[in-house]
Order: C-alpha cells, then structure tokens, then sequence
C-alpha cells in the first residue's frame, strides 16, 4: 500500500490497478488481525478471482469479435441485432446455452460424461495463473512457472478423451482419438521451441524471463527473443503449435464438423457444451500468453519512451493482435487432412524445432551478437533450404515408351 | 502399374522456375486480409440488404399470384373486372370463384358481387392475366403473404385484391404503359365511334323531320 500512496504518476499507479482488489482484501485482514497464512491465501483467492473475472470477460468479447471479423473476412455484416452493433449477443447466448436442454446419451458414462467438460476448464485456468500480465502483476509468480504451464496444460488431453469416450459414440470417439493424437505430436515441437528461450534465459520462471528481455537493440529494436535468429523459428513453430494445441482452425481437426459433427462435442449440449468453448477459448488466451511472454517480451513496451504506459496494458495490446491473427489464420485457410497434420508435426515442425537448441547455444556462446547471426543463419535455414527443394520437385516423366503403338 | 509410372521421376525445374513454400499462404492472407478492410469503406464489397428495414428491388418480371386492378378512387366500383369468368374457365388448378353482380331485376350489373382466390391453390401461371381481355387481372409482386390462418387467410377476397392502377405502374411501369395507351386509344376510338353514331342520328333525325315536313307541306299544299 505504501507503494501505492507514493508513486507519483498517475499511469504509474494505474500500473497497480489488476492487483487493487488483492491487496485490499490482504490489507483488510491484516487490520483484522487475522493469520498470515490466511493472508496470503485470501489474497491468492481474490488475485486468482481477478484473472478468472478477467479472462471470462474476454471469452465473451471474443465470442463476439471472431463472428464479428469473420463475417468480415466473407464480407458479411454479423452479428447485429442484440444490442449496438450486436454488443449483447455473448450475453443472448449465455442465456440461450443455460436454458438449453441437458441431454445425456443413454448408454454415456455418466460420471465421466459430466467431469469432463468441468475438467477441461480448470487446466486453462490453472495455466492462466502462472503468467506475467504486468510488472506487478504476476497472479501466482512461481520459480517453475514453464513447467506447471506445460504440465497442466497437458491434463486438457485427458479431458478430451474423457469427453469422447464416455460420450459412448463414435463421433465423439473418433474426434477423441483425432485430438489426442494431434495434442501429443504438437507438444512436442510446442516444448522444445521453448527450450531454446529457457536455455538462453537460464531460467523457468516466467517473470524473470520476461525481466530478461528488457531494453533495446540499437536503440529502437526491442531485444525480445522474437528479434534473435533462433527466436524467429522457435516463434515460427511455437505459434504454428500453438494453433494446433489449441484445436483452431486450419488445425481444429478433432471437431471438424464436416466430417464427424463436433468430434468430443458431439454429444455434448446446453451448458456442458457452454463449458467445453469456455475451455477452448481460455486455452487460446492461455498458449498466446505463453507465448507472448516466451517471445514477444511479455509486458515490456515495443518502442523506447512508451514505459510509462502501464505494463498491463502492452501485455493485453500484444495478446489481442495475436488473438486477432489467429482469427485472421482461421478466416483464410481451409482445414488440413489428418496424415498432413501428423507429418507436418514430425518431420517439419519437431526437427525445425530440435535446430533451434543448438542455434540458441551457440548464439550464446558467440556473444549474442553479430556473431551469433552469423553462425547460427545458415544453420537455420538448412530445413528451409530442404523443404523448399522438396517442394519444387516436379513429376516428369523420363522418356515415353510407347509399348503399342511402336510395334 | 504401368511401365510409363516406374520410369517417371521428381525432377527439379530450372532455378527461374522456383517459387518458395508458404508463398501462397501469404497470398491467401492477403486475400482475406483485403476483403476484411474494405468490407469496411467500400459499398460493392458488402451485399447484405438488412431485410426487414430494407428490400432488395423487385424485378418486372417477378410475379406472384393475381390481383385485380381497378381505375379512380373507387376500389370496388372501379374495378375493370366484368365477371365475364374467363379467367375462372381457364385457370388449370381452379382457385378463382366469380359469382356476378345483377340489379332486382336480375339484369347484369358487369362486375363481380364474389371474386375470391385461394391462394393456397394458386400455382402463378399467370394464365388468367394473360387471358383477361379487359386487362383487369395481373400478377402481383407481392411475397409477405403468411398467416396465421391457412384457410381464411389464404382465401383473398375481391377488396384484398383489388390493387389501384397506379400501383400496376409502380410494380411493372413498361407493361402498365402499354396497357394503358393501348386503353387510351380504345376509349378514344369508342368515343370516336359514338360520336359518329350520334352525329349519325343527329343527321338522320334532321333527314326525318325534314322529309316529315316536306310530306306535311305536300299534304297542305295538296
């Protein structure tokens, strides 16, 4: 609190604002005498209670602003009738979802049918927890923040193959086995394009990697892991997997509803279904904060001189442009085939990632600097030169042999 | 397989010839990236006509079950419609029912006292508007038509379906000028006719009294 009351300038206090609650609650109790066990876990509830409240709120926006930007990719208007400019249509479809009709297959599992849309909510949840979203505003700032990510984040596939076996069909079965499949090969090259950043940070604290991506390269390029030869990949593939994890289009094979209805959804309805969106959604905004914090400098500014803004507000800047690439990815391109999607996995993604290990340690090595350009480019662009004279080979024939007609 | 299958073989083109992957990723990017900032600015981009605060404009040739036209003020006086019941003969799925008009003393008034279509009947041939020879029945662009009554709401009767001519003009301006210049023309033509016929009978009376008189002045002066 004493912080608060001398800081001078008033984007400096607005800087505080996401943690207010947390540190009134914790002020109260303290005043009332209470435990400093109790304390800090009541100010875990309510910092917790913030982000949750938070990221709620951006469900609902984004319900509307993707039907919204996609209308637009079509050139359609969308969404318009509930409220200005269609304002109230997340809240005309909470309602339309809450009362609709919970249906349970008969021959469902019930129990399970029921856990898991309950359980695939809380990992993205969970995972929220850990990310930087200000200078001071780390809900549950933990030394092994990466790890927990990735380890929590990895439940969500067992809530997925939850849903799609206790839904008792083969829709849902066969979207269960479509998405544990592409989960498991897509985590792979998503965790090792981080280790690169974790290799060169020394660290798996999400805070302090963020911290070691301060300043300016030149004076104007921000020294964000992005702006480093290995970044760029590791970027490249940590975005492309991210995509996929997160079950978007042109990777959201596990419910392509052209072919098997809604994949794990299908047998899904009312608010249950609700739950699975929700989950799905907070999921997005969880692997594009990774993200943005692995690589994209997290809450630091993009330009010198812009520090007084409040680091909050950078954070939420960079995570809706990401958020609207992605829309802008799932408005243009067409949903790829299964056996594309795995082979993209294993034999362009997993090794483009495995060159960014040695490309980071070298980098470095070699000072960090042009050196490290030096050396590590050309050891990069070896799967780039590879794919592209694959991918100009033409089938031609050698000679026409005619058997018939020369005889 | 064949022997031409075993002996082809991935070949690199010349290096003019190369393009990079992911080339048309960006392309389609753009695409889209395009069409989502101009569907901001740009009029032809967005089509959507917003339907129940805006219509698109109809076509002339759009047409969807008759209406009767009538001419004035009037709607039930002044409807063209004589009852003649040609169109009742000739509409192949039979929804029209005509049932004419006579004074106490059972003479024919020449217009209709029933004129009903079920519309629930009606295939919009367009038959009774072609075959109207008084150019009193056409199609209508009309397309709001549900209810909540399948029978007596599909049933329309002759004030439902009386329209004014000036409507006809705004609903199909070409075919209404045409009728109505060629109406115009009769009219003149009967007026024409009736004047002639009149000046006729002026003339002949005139003969008549004058050839009375002249037998009158014979009769005296014999």
């Amino acid at each position: 609190m004493s912080l608060l009351a001398t800081t001078p300038f008033l984007p400096m206090k607005l800087e505080f604002l996401p943690r207010l609650p947390q540190m009134l609650v914790e002020v109260i109790f303290h005043r009332l005498g209470a435990p400093e066990w109790l304390v800090s876990i009541a100010g875990f509830i309510v910092a917790a209670s913030t982000v949750v409240g938070v990221f709620m709120g951006g469900f609902a926006l984004l319900s509307l602003v993707e039907r919204k930007t996609l209308a637009r990719i079509q050139n359609r208007i969308g969404p318009n009738r509930a409220g200005w400019f269609g304002i109230l249509q997340p809240v005309a479809d909470g309602i339309k979802m809450l009362t609709k009709e919970d249906i349970v297959p008969a021959k469902a599992e019930w129990l399970l049918h029921l856990a898991a849309p309950i359980l695939i909510v809380i990992p993205s949840i969970l995972a929220l927890g850990v990310i930087p979203y200000g200078r001071e505003w780390t809900p549950v700032p933990l030394e092994l923040g990466l790890l927990f990510f990735f380890s929590v984040g990895a439940l969500t596939e067992l809530s997925v193959f939850m849903a799609g076996w206790a839904s008792g069909s083969k829709f849902p079965m066969l979207g269960a086995m479509r998405a544990i499949s592409q989960m498991v090969s897509y985590e792979l090259p998503l965790i090792i394009s981080a280790l690169g950043v974790v290799m060169v940070s020394g660290t798996l604290s999400l805070p302090v990697i963020v911290d070691k991506q301060a300043g300016f390269h030149l004076g104007f390029i921000p020294a964000w892991n992005l702006f480093t030869p290995w970044g760029l990949v590791a970027g490249l593939v940590f975005y492309i997997a991210a995509i996929a994890e997160a079950n978007r289009c042109p990777f959201d094979l596990p419910e392509g509803e052209s072919e098997i209805v809604a994949g794990h959804m299908t047998e899904y309805s009312g608010f249950k279904y609700a739950l699975f969106f929700m989950g799905e959604y907070l999921g997005l905004f969880a692997i594009s904060g990774l993200g943005i914090t692995l690589f994209l400098g997290g809450w630091q500014a993009p330009l010198p001189g812009l520090g007084f803004v409040p680091s909050w507000i950078w954070f939420f800047a960079k995570l809706a442009v990401v958020i609207m690439s992605f829309l802008w990815i799932r408005g243009t391109f067409p949903r790829v085939r299964i056996d594309q999607l795995m082979r993209f996995a294993w034999l362009c993604l997993i090794p483009m990632a495995l060159l960014t290990l040695p490309a980071a340690a070298i980098w470095h090595f070699a000072g960090r600097g042009l050196l490290g350009w030096v050396t590590t480019v050309p050891l990069l662009l070896i799967p780039w030169v590879i794919i592209t004279v694959i991918y100009n080979r033409r089938l031609s024939p050698s000679t026409r042999i005619y058997r018939f007609a020369d005889s | 397989m064949s022997m031409e299958d075993q002996t082809s073989i991935k070949r690199l083109p010349p290096l003019s010839q190369w393009s990079l992957p992911g080339l048309g990723l960006l392309k389609g990017l753009v695409v889209t990236g395009k069409n989502m900032v101009q569907s901001f600015y740009r009029e032809d981009r967005m089509t959507t006509v917003q339907y129940p605060e805006e219509r698109a404009p109809i076509s002339p040739n759009f047409r969807n079950f008759p209406f009767l036209v009538y001419d004035n003020d009037d709607s039930l006086a002044g409807l063209r419609c004589v009852a003649c019941s040609i169109c009742e003969k000739e509409c192949p799925p039979q929804c029209i029912y005509i049932v004419l008009e006579r004074d106490e003393n059972g003479k024919s008034l020449k217009r209709p006292k029933i004129f009903d279509i079920d519309v629930s009947v009606c295939m919009n041939c367009g038959i009774c508007a072609e075959v109207c020879p008084f150019d009193a029945i056409y199609m209508d662009g009309e397309y709001e038509l549900s209810t909540d009554n399948r029978f007596e709401g599909l049933l329309f009767h002759r004030e439902r379906l009386a329209k004014s001519a000036a409507y006809h003009a705004k609903l199909r301006p070409e075919q209404a000028a045409e009728v109505e210049a060629r109406r115009k023309a009769e009219e003149e033509k009967k007026l024409a006719a009736q004047a002639a016929k009149e000046a006729k009978a002026k003339a002949d009376k005139e003969a008549k009294d004058k050839a009375a008189a002249e037998t009158e002045q014979k009769g005296e002066s014999a």
